[in-house]
């Protein structure tokens, strides 16, 4: 078996998510190759060649991969598929944007968010918000996944791939990038954080959310979420959201402050370690799966915690 | 020019799923079906555009059983023009089938755009824009926030990991919907009403010559392991105790 991994990076470094996708890989089993395709992307394809397991860092470098667009990159990996048994992505944002395209062009289907590989052929992947679990087999000769980071460990470092250019394919020119508007924030990564501090609806606003939530999240050293109501309401920008449709978490702790837990949030973060719960309302869904649970006012609640801890 | 918006007939939102006994799948028998949500916003958008004077018409489609003729007057009820049904008993069709049968509705119809929503609640896949999106060899916005439709080009705004990104696509463009691009309106009585006359045309996958047996097989449907309530504390003392000392999360 021969496994193409894409790395999520930008251009300067690789991202985390790209280390659980090799671990898939891995308990798939074979020979495993990382694409690296970018615009000046040399730093992304030096740390994918010190990823444990990887044998070869393929590097596309050109101006139209900078960005990342779905139409050229599928069109790369499409160009560069033959030999490969399963090419793989994680689920981020960029990966669910180019693998489908990838597996239509391959006319196979897509694999998507798997959380555990039971064979070279057969995955389990979450459905209806995380309400089952479907184990499926593939007949497709190229298997197309993405990969739920949550389901699988990152890989360790200390590898040392070979590094090797592939001729770039043509920019197809069908869309470009005119600007991004990214989120700046010195907390970690949601998606990768130990520690989650989110905020429902029951903040009230944007302002509470920040003034009662930050300094918990600072003392925590917690990165930031939020329920699709706060992001609705403009509270916070929507890459904060967790859920079915938003982001998959799974930290050690995730604090749940003025959530109800509709299902789609709990599809978000029900594989936490350990959940707690603030909320005023003692039958709120969330303490079905919470495992410490606080009935109270959370602009008295949350501020005597941030003082005592 | 036309717009195509294709919608799902799943199950409502609000219906707690429960998995069958014999892990064959999840009960769908007498439980509540509706237009799948991010459909709904596409259908909405579809509609905008063309009350802002940037399409002429709009199509929606869907493929599945003679039931989701329901879920294609709902989105006339909402305000699209006309529908087809790509009708087929076929019980597990997945995203690459669906999206080639879109592709021969596209053939026909020669639309500009073409909305999708970004995820069908049910089988949380993800894909179906992306592969008609390549099978059509058009450009593509997933994640939607926000479409501006140009002169041969339509800029969209994209909810993406780090933020929002916009991009511009060269029409004819696929796009699809994330939560935050509009709120979708509710089909007022006589709307309801009035789509009953709209048309509706009916098509099958072997008139379009799609081949739509399914390419995965699912061997089992489980429930997922069951996390079990853990206790109230009395108070944040408690609180910070059980967390350093049973739970071991902070130090
Ligand atoms: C297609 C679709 C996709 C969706 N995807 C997602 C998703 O990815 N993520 C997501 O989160 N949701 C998602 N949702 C929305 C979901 O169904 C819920 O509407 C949403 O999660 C509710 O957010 P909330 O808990 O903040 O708000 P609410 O349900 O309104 O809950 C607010 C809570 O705050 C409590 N509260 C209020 N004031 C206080 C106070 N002073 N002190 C303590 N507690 C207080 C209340 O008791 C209440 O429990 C989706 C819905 C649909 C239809
Ligand atoms: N059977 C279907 N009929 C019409 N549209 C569909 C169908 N299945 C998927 N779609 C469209 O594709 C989107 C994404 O679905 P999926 O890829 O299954 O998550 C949906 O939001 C619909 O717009």
């Amino acid at each position: 078996m021969s496994i193409l991994v894409l790395a999520e990076h930008d251009n300067a470094s690789l991202k985390a998510a790209t280390l659980n996708a090799v671990t898939a890989a891995a308990k798939i089993g074979g020979d495993i190759h990382v694409l690296v395709a970018g615009s000046n992307c040399g730093g992304a394809a030096e740390a994918a060649a010190k990823i444990q397991g990887v044998s070869q860092v393929k590097v596309a470098d050109a101006a139209h991969y900078g960005d990342q667009t779905a139409e050229n990159l599928a069109a790369l990996i499409h160009a560069n598929a033959a030999g490969y048994t399963h090419i793989i992505a994680a689920a981020t944002s960029n990966g669910k944007n180019t693998l489908p395209r990838v597996a239509a062009l391959l006319d196979v289907a897509q694999i998507s968010e798997i959380v555990e590989v039971k064979a070279a052929d057969t995955f389990v992947r979450p459905i209806y918000a995380g309400n089952a679990l479907a184990t499926v087999k593939s007949a497709d000769a190229v298997k197309v996944i993405t990969v739920r980071t949550t389901g699988f460990d990152a890989a360790a470092q200390g590898g040392s791939a070979t590094v090797s250019a592939i001729a770039a394919g043509p920019d197809l020119a069908q869309s470009k990038l005119l600007s991004r508007e990214l989120t700046k924030s010195a907390r970690p990564e949601l998606a990768a954080a130990k520690i989650v501090v989110s905020g429902g609806r029951g903040m009230g606003n944007g302002e509470n959310y920040h003034k009662v939530l930050e300094p918990l999240a600072d003392k925590l050293g917690a990165a930031m979420g939020a329920s699709r109501a706060a992001v609705d309401a403009g509270f916070v920008p929507n890459d904060y959201q967790v859920g079915q449709t938003g982001k998959i978490v799974a930290p050690q702790l995730y604090i749940a402050v003025g959530i109800s837990g509709a299902i789609q949030h709990l599809a978000g973060m029900k594989d936490s370690r350990v959940i707690v719960a603030i909320n005023k309302d003692p039958d709120a869904p969330i303490f079905q799966v919470a495992d410490y649970g606080l009935v109270a006012d959370l602009f008295t609640a949350v501020p005597e915690l941030v003082a005592a801890l | 020019m036309k717009i195509l918006v294709p919608v799902k007939r799943v199950i409502d939102y609000n219906v707690k799923v429960r998995v069958k006994g014999d892990g064959s799948g999840v009960d769908l028998s007498n439980v509540k079906m509706s237009m799948n949500p991010f459909d709904e916003i596409a259908v909405e958008e579809g509609i905008r555009q063309k009350e802002a004077g940037k399409a002429t018409e709009v199509i929606a489609v869907s493929c599945g059983p003679t039931a989701c003729q329901e879920t294609l007057r709902t989105a006339m009820a909402i305000g699209a023009d006309r529908a087809v049904l790509v009708q087929t008993d076929e019980a597990d069709l997945q995203p690459l089938a669906v999206a080639k049968l879109l592709k021969a509705v596209a053939a026909k119809e020669a639309p500009q755009l073409i909305i999708l929503g970004k995820q069908a609640i049910d089988d949380d896949a993800n894909q179906t824009g992306q592969m008609l999106a390549a099978l059509l060899g058009w450009s593509q916005a997933t994640f939607a926030s926000k479409v501006v439709i140009g002169d041969g080009i339509v800029t969209v705004t994209r909810e993406v990991d780090g933020g929002l990104e916009t991009l511009e696509l060269k029409l004819p463009a696929i796009v699809t919907t994330d939560l935050r691009l509009n709120e979708p309106r509710y089909a007022t009585l006589p709307n309801i009403m009035k789509a009953k006359k709209k048309p509706l045309e009916t098509v099958t996958p072997e008139s379009l010559g799609i081949d739509v047996a399914p390419r995965l097989a699912t061997l089992n449907v489980s429930e997922p392991p069951k996390r079990s309530a853990g206790i109230k504390v009395a108070d944040v003392a408690q609180l910070i105790d059980k967390l350093k000392n049973e739970a071991k999360v902070i130090a």
